[in-house]
C-alpha cells in the first residue's frame, strides 16, 4: 500500500466524488440542519467522528465475523444494529465527559443512527475491497467532504434568506436549486487526478 | 379509517417526497432511467407495506424507549429480504440501484411512517398508509425518472422495453446530458417541489374563496 493511494482516496472523498454532491448520500441532514451555520458545523464534525469509527468498527466486524462464519447476508442488519450502538455509546460517552459538547449538538447526534452516509459508507469500503487503514481514512474524508459541503451550504442558505424569489420556490425548492448550482461547481473537480 | 382519505393524503396533499420532504437522497440519486425509478419505488412501497403491518402488529408490546431500534430491526429485515430477492431474480435491477437498496433501511419515509403513523394505529389502517405513502414515492420518482431520462439521454424505458437500450425518442445529439448527472437531480426535484408548493397554495386559495 501506497501513500499516494491512500490520498487519492482522501481527495476523492473530500472532492471528486463527495458524499453529497455526486453520490447523494446524507441529504436529509444536509438539508434538514443547514439553516444556521454553527448547527451545521457541528453537525458535520459529529458526522465526520462517527463515519470514522463507524468504517473502523463495521470493517473489524465484516471481517471477523460474517466473512469467517459466512454471514455476509446479514450484513444490512448488522451494520445498522453497530451504527445504532455506537451512536448510543457516543451520546453517553459525551453526555459523561464532554457535556458542553453533548448540549451543542443536541438531538442531532441520535438523528445520526439514520443518516445514509453513515451506513453508506460501511457498505461502501466493503463493496470497494478496501483494508482496513483504507477504509478508515475514507471514513473520516468522507465526512470531512460533508463537513465542507454543510458549512458552505449553510453560508449560502443564510443569505438565501434575503434574496428574492418567486412565491412558490421559497424555502426548500431555492435551497435544492442552490445545491445543484454548488454540485454543478464540484463537478469541476472531477478530472482530478493523484499519480 | 377512511380509505379514501388515506389515498388523497399519501399521494398528493401529505406526498412523503414532495409535502413532507424526506427520502430525499434516493429520489434525487436514483432516478436517471425509468427502470431503476420504478423498480426503487415498488421495492420501498414493498418494504413499507409490510413493516408498517408488522410494527402496527406489535406496537403493544414494544417498549417504547428502544422503540427506534426495534422499528429498524424490522425495517432492516424486510430490506435484507427484498434485495436478497432482486439479487436472484432481477440482478440488473440490484445492479442498478447498487448501494441505495440497502440504503432503504435508512430511508426515512420508512421509519418515519413507523414513528408517526404505525405507533399509534392499527393493523388495517397502518396497511393501507403503507400502500398509499408508498404509491405517493413510486409516482414521485417514476415523473422524476421518465423526465431525466427522457430529456437527459433521450429514451424512455432502457432496460425494461428493447433490451438495455430502451426506444430512442430524441435523437443522440440533442439530449441535454446534464440533467442525468446529480446537478439535474437536485434541480428538477427543486421544480418538482415548487410546483406542488404553487398547486397546494391555489388550492387552499380556492377553498378559501369558496367559504
Amino acid at each position: 500500500m501506497k501513500l499516494t493511494d491512500l490520498f487519492s482516496i482522501a481527495l476523492g472523498a473530500i472532492l471528486v466524488n463527495n458524499f453529497i454532491f455526486s453520490q447523494f448520500l446524507g441529504c436529509c441532514p444536509f438539508l434538514g440542519v443547514s439553516k444556521k451555520l454553527d448547527t451545521a458545523v457541528g453537525m458535520g464534525i459529529a458526522v465526520t467522528f462517527v463515519m470514522g469509527l463507524a468504517s473502523a468498527i463495521t470493517w473489524i466486524v465484516n471481517e471477523f465475523i460474517l466473512v469467517k462464519f459466512d454471514l455476509l447476508y446479514m450484513q444490512t442488519v448488522v451494520f445498522i444494529l453497530v451504527i445504532a450502538a455506537l451512536v448510543q455509546f457516543i451520546e453517553m460517552f459525551l453526555q459523561k465527559s464532554m457535556p458542553a459538547l453533548y448540549t451543542a449538538l443536541g438531538i442531532y447526534l441520535p438523528l445520526i443512527t439514520t443518516n445514509c452516509a453513515v451506513l453508506g459508507v460501511a457498505l461502501l469500503n466493503i463493496q470497494n475491497h478496501y483494508n482496513f487503514i483504507e477504509s478508515v481514512i475514507y471514513g473520516i474524508t468522507g465526512g470531512l467532504g460533508f463537513l465542507l459541503a454543510i458549512v458552505l451550504f449553510a453560508v449560502v442558505r443564510e443569505r438565501n434568506v434575503f434574496a428574492d424569489c418567486p412565491k412558490c420556490f421559497e424555502g426548500f425548492p431555492i435551497a435544492l436549486i442552490t445545491a445543484g448550482l454548488m454540485a454543478l461547481s464540484f463537478m469541476g473537480f472531477s478530472g482530478l487526478q493523484v499519480w | 379509517m377512511n380509505i379514501g382519505k388515506q389515498f388523497k393524503e399519501g399521494l398528493v396533499t401529505n406526498n412523503p417526497v414532495l409535502v413532507q420532504l424526506i427520502g430525499m437522497c434516493s429520489t434525487m440519486a436514483i432516478t436517471t432511467s425509468f427502470f431503476n425509478g420504478l423498480g426503487m419505488g415498488l421495492s420501498v412501497l414493498i418494504i413499507l407495506t409490510l413493516s408498517n403491518i408488522i410494527i402496527s402488529a406489535i406496537r403493544k408490546i414494544i417498549p417504547d424507549k428502544i422503540r427506534i431500534a426495534m422499528f429498524i430491526v424490522v425495517i432492516a429485515c424486510f430490506v435484507t429480504c427484498v434485495d436478497l430477492s432482486l439479487q436472484a431474480f432481477v440482478p440488473a435491477l440490484s445492479k442498478a440501484l447498487g448501494v441505495f437498496l440497502p440504503l432503504i433501511v435508512v430511508n426515512c419515509i420508512i421509519l418515519g411512517r413507523a414513528e408517526a403513523f404505525c405507533y399509534k394505529n392499527g393493523v388495517l389502517a397502518s396497511t393501507f398508509d403503507g400502500i398509499f405513502q408508498g404509491l405517493g414515492y413510486t409516482v414521485v420518482l417514476m415523473i422524476m425518472s421518465i423526465f431525466r431520462e427522457l430529456f437527459g439521454s433521450g429514451t424512455f424505458g432502457a432496460g425494461v422495453i428493447n433490451g438495455t437500450s430502451g426506444v430512442r425518442i430524441i435523437p443522440e445529439q440533442f439530449p441535454a446530458k446534464i440533467l442525468t448527472l446529480p446537478v439535474g437531480g437536485f434541480l428538477c426535484l427543486a421544480c418538482l417541489i415548487a410546483a406542488m408548493q404553487w398547486a397546494l397554495a391555489k388550492s387552499n386559495k380556492k377553498k378559501e374563496e369558496s367559504k
